[in-house]
């Protein structure tokens, strides 16, 4: 699926990122709010769902080459965190959904969790 | 390609500031053309060891040298040091803030992560002292 369907799916606000990053093409996601497990686990995922709110979190997702990251539970990156995923192209939307239904939405809609 | 040496020193009181000089290397090893995989591994390995020198180190610095065989990479804290190394290896094990983990770290993952991505690593401590890690990821 493309990042303008996660949008769709996830009725997700756009924090940042131009509509043409929205073509991008993903097929794997991960939810989580330990960034240690994301850095210990995550295999060559390109979706990240998060909680956590704080700079780590786009460094995180820098290293581990995610292109978008979705905040549930409404929450909101700072403007710093914005800055920060501007410079590095990373996608960031927010959705009302709580991790579990937000995670499920979007596997039911075909995006798949990734071997470990 | 000689040996290129990047140099960065990291805060030890700033934690928006840990992953600076990851962030930098991985850009850096971009492009010089390396393996998009071993850029990863490099990564991951050396911002968990940011994230530590920040969390226990109270910063230092990082040296990271380039080669076309391999890429090696030097932390060095002047923090309170490790008691029990082989203990800090340990998954899980971990002596983190609570500041440490609400930024979502602090897990017992650092080191075996480091571990995990790297091929070569030696942990050198002192208590009062300082911590001294050395990685290498192979090309």
């Amino acid at each position: 699926m493309k990042i303008k369907d996660i949008i769709q799916l996830l009725d997700a606000e756009v924090v940042w990122g131009e509509e043409k990053l929205w073509e991008k093409e993903v097929q794997n996601a991960c939810g989580s709010d330990l960034m240690s497990d994301v850095l210990a686990y995550v295999k060559d995922q390109s979706v990240l769902l998060t909680g956590l709110v704080n700079p780590q979190v786009i460094r995180t997702a820098e290293m581990m080459d995610f292109v978008c990251i979705i905040f549930v539970r409404g929450k909101h990156p700072d403007d710093a965190m914005i800055q920060l995923a501007s410079e590095y192209g990373i996608v960031l939307l927010s959705t009302e959904h709580r991790m579990f239904t937000a995670c499920g939405k979007l596997f039911g809609a075909g995006l798949e969790g990734g071997a470990r | 390609m000689s040996e290129l040496t990047f140099r960065f020193v990291v805060p030890g009181d700033d934690y928006s500031r840990a992953g600076e000089a990851s962030s930098t290397v991985k850009n850096r090893l971009k492009r010089l053309g390396i393996d998009p995989a071993a850029i990863r591994r490099v990564s991951i390995a050396l911002y968990e060891g940011e994230i530590n020198m920040v969390i226990h180190g109270g910063g230092g610095e990082v040296i990271v040298s380039v080669t076309p065989q391999r890429v090696d990479m030097v932390l060095e804290d002047h923090g309170k040091g490790i008691p029990d190394i082989a203990l800090a290896m340990q998954e899980g094990y971990s002596t983190a803030s609570d500041q440490a983990r609400s930024l979502g770290f602090g897990a017992g993952m650092g080191l075996p992560n480091m571990k995990k991505y790297t091929d070569e690593i030696e942990v050198s401590s002192v208590v009062g002292q300082g911590t001294t890690v050395r990685m290498a990821v192979l090309l």
